[in-house]
């Protein structure tokens, strides 16, 4: 592994309840545009393509490909898609450019939530045998967790409210956010967990660019390097679980190297607030390092892009200067089931 | 912006599913009233039993009974329950490790208030009346108050083994098309076909979708096209479609509108499937109160040359 790749150039959506006047790729071209615009690459200049979504939030089949249409594959372009959040079409798109096939890549992703009830949607992720048939929906799944760590003394429902309060505050500086300033932490949804504990729903999308080497270095001022990525998997069923700890997460941090040094910056995909608890505990992550400045999943959570955004704002950060290490953290699946590490830098100061 | 359309979209599907020799043992122990775990090499029992070791991916085949009582690992309560969830009365989800078992297994949990439920108390499977060898057949838990009960000591090897469980699945989403596609739909209601052109390529898109797929720009310019067209190529329907009142034999064919820079999909009628061809030059019928052209029909215009629509193929 001897290329370096770096994000170079990060856009996202406004991240709202609903995008009904929109189609999807009317929602996403506007974003690809911008991350275009703002290498000065033409669609054509890019080496590799890859997009993640699922078609079950819309309930439309095979929508990438329609998707598709707002990234212009003519001539014929590299594609590839994951039906994943777009973090995992990053981590295909950095493995496409460290082989050395491609010098730049285009990752985008999108979640269009608001026409389905996403909390019955999600549960068609779960198994199909002994959970699915429950619809346990992903609120009942999270709370569980909760309870779970708040038994084992690692949090409360104040501390969590301090979470809650803490992401949406810090989102006041981030305008595409979807709940900013101050957020009643409200009624229960499912107990313990209150709605300010969960994240809002709602539709939005995100795209990065990938580049390598030198080439990363004329299209950005300062790139924000990706030292490395791995993401790891959780036992499937629930219950054979400790749902307190998150063993996959770390063992993903320490393959991409986030424990070699400190980083100064974590944007972490919780959209819950106990999911915070566990990714800073088994992250070991103390109160020096600054967790999601953007205001994280607890401000906007498009369903699908959402980690992808984690790696976004922690590059853009890096690339305004503000951060010289930064981790960057994505999950997919219930109770943190499987889940994506990525760590960056800028080039020393 | 006109108004964007929306209109109710249920998808359902029942999901057909095969099980292993493990799933099968458990799911038609449910149905006797036995609860099955599998022992894994480092002898703990995993309930519900898997057919590979989560931590080994070690194969695992090792049946054993658990009683069906246990603890209640964790808990949710669950004050407005959703469609298709195990009760329609407010209940705790719960995490509950049966006794003899080394892993918890998801289930409701019936219980008056969220005052009644704390992790670590004791509770029972209460059965469903009517089994039919699937997750449900546990109706959900119940608080209990002695001690573990006893396994039936059944026989692992049940007579009419289940093989498959089908699993319905319905999700009801509230679909809209979007901008350009809203303001298509909304013209034909009119009796106008409307396109739009790629403000680089010029081709002019009919249905729009709002982007030009090969240049990748939003297109915004309305083109109305038609109403006359030309076939350029078609099939003729043999096997009649459930649910569609159409006679076969039909023909189906790619219509390319004047003005259009791709042909769009219709059904043609009023002449002998048979005398259908390339070439052939017809227009929409639209029925009293159609949105949607029903069907196309020949102008009687004389045949379009190939030359005219060889690049819409
Ligand atoms: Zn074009």
């Amino acid at each position: 592994m001897n290329r370096e790749i770096a994000v170079v150039a990060f856009a996202q959506t406004d991240h709202r309840r609903t995008s009904e006047e929109f189609s999807e790729v009317e929602m996403l071209m506007p974003v690809l545009h911008e991350v275009l615009a703002q290498t000065g690459l033409k669609t054509a200049d890019i080496g590799f393509t890859c997009s993640g979504s699922s078609d079950y939030l819309a309930g439309r089949a095979f929508s990438f490909t329609l998707a598709l249409d707002g990234v212009g594959a003519w001539p014929p372009i590299s594609e590839s898609h994951v039906e994943m959040d777009g973090a995992w079409a990053l981590y295909e798109a950095w493995t496409k450019l460290l082989t050395g096939d491609a010098d730049t890549a285009l990752v985008y992703s999108y979640g269009k939530s608001s026409p389905g009830p996403l909390r019955d949607v999600l549960t068609r992720q779960l198994d199909p045998y002994y959970v699915a048939p429950l619809w346990p929906d992903s609120v009942a799944l999270a709370a569980l967790q909760a309870q779970a760590l708040i038994d084992a003394g690692d949090t409360d429902e104040p501390a969590l409210a301090a979470v809650a309060a803490r992401s949406r505050t810090d989102a006041t500086a981030n305008s595409h956010a979807q709940l900013r300033g101050s957020v009643a932490h409200g009624d229960y949804v499912v107990r313990p967990l209150r709605t300010g504990d969960c994240p809002p729903i709602g539709d939005g999308a995100a795209a990065v660019v990938l580049a390598a080497g030198e080439r990363a270095r004329e299209l950005c001022d300062r790139p924000a390097w990706i030292r490395g990525v791995d993401h790891r998997i959780e036992a499937h069923s629930l219950g054979v679980r400790d749902l307190t700890d998150s063993p996959s997460t770390r063992l993903a941090a320490e393959r991409a190297g986030a424990f070699e040094r400190p980083v100064d910056t974590a944007e972490l995909h919780a959209p819950f607030t106990s999911q915070e608890v566990v990714l800073r505990k088994a992250l070991g992550l103390d109160d020096g390092v600054r967790v999601n400045p953007s205001g994280g999943a607890l401000a906007a959570n498009p369903v699908m892009a959402a980690g992808l955004i984690r790696i976004g704002e922690a590059a853009a950060r890096i690339q305004r200067g503000e951060s010289d290490r930064a981790l960057a953290h994505a999950t997919s699946g219930p109770c943190l089931q499987q889940n994506l590490v990525a760590v960056l830098e800028g080039d020393p100061r | 912006m006109p108004e964007v359309l929306k209109a109710p979209l249920a998808v359902e599907f029942p999901f057909t599913r095969s099980l292993g020799p493990v799933q099968s043992a458990f799911l038609t122990g449910l149905r006797e009233r036995v609860v099955l775990g599998v022992r894994t090499g480092d002898g703990r029992t995993l309930v519900p039993p898997v057919e590979y070791d989560p931590v080994t991916a070690e194969e695992i085949r090792d049946l054993v009974e658990v009683a069906p009582t246990g603890t209640v690992t964790t808990w949710a309560w669950n004050h407005a329950p959703r469609r298709d969830q195990p009760l329609d009365t407010p209940f705790a989800w719960a995490l509950v490790r049966l006794d003899g078992a080394d892993t918890a297994l998801l289930h409701a949990l019936d219980a008056p208030g969220p005052h009644a439920v704390h992790t670590g108390m004791r509770v029972r499977v209460r059965w469903a009346e009517e089994r039919t060898g699937a997750i449900t057949d546990i109706a959900c838990f119940e608080p209990y108050d002695g001690d573990p009960a006893q396994p039936t000591g059944a026989d692992r090897e049940f007579e009419d083994p289940i093989t498959g469980i089908v699993a319905p699945a319905r999700l009801d989403y509230t679909y809209s098309p979007g901008r350009a596609q809203s303001a298509y739909i909304n013209a034909l209601a009119e009796h106008r076909n409307v396109g739009e052109r790629c403000p680089s390529c010029h081709k002019v898109y009919v249905p729009p979708r709002g982007a030009c797929p090969t240049c990748g720009v939003a297109t915004s310019e309305q083109v109305e096209v038609g109403p006359h067209g030309t076939v350029t190529t078609f099939c003729i329907v043999n096997i009649k479609a459930k649910n569609l009142d159409i006679e076969v034999p039909y023909v189906y064919a790619h219509i390319a509108l004047d003005g259009a820079g791709l042909a769009l999909h219709g059904r043609i009628g009023g002449i002998p499937y048979d005398q259908v061809r390339m070439g052939l030059r017809v227009e929409p019928v639209w029925t009293e109160g159609a949105r949607y052209p029903d069907h196309y029909r020949p102008t009687g215009e004389p045949d379009a040359d190939y030359d005219t629509y060889r690049e819409l193929l």
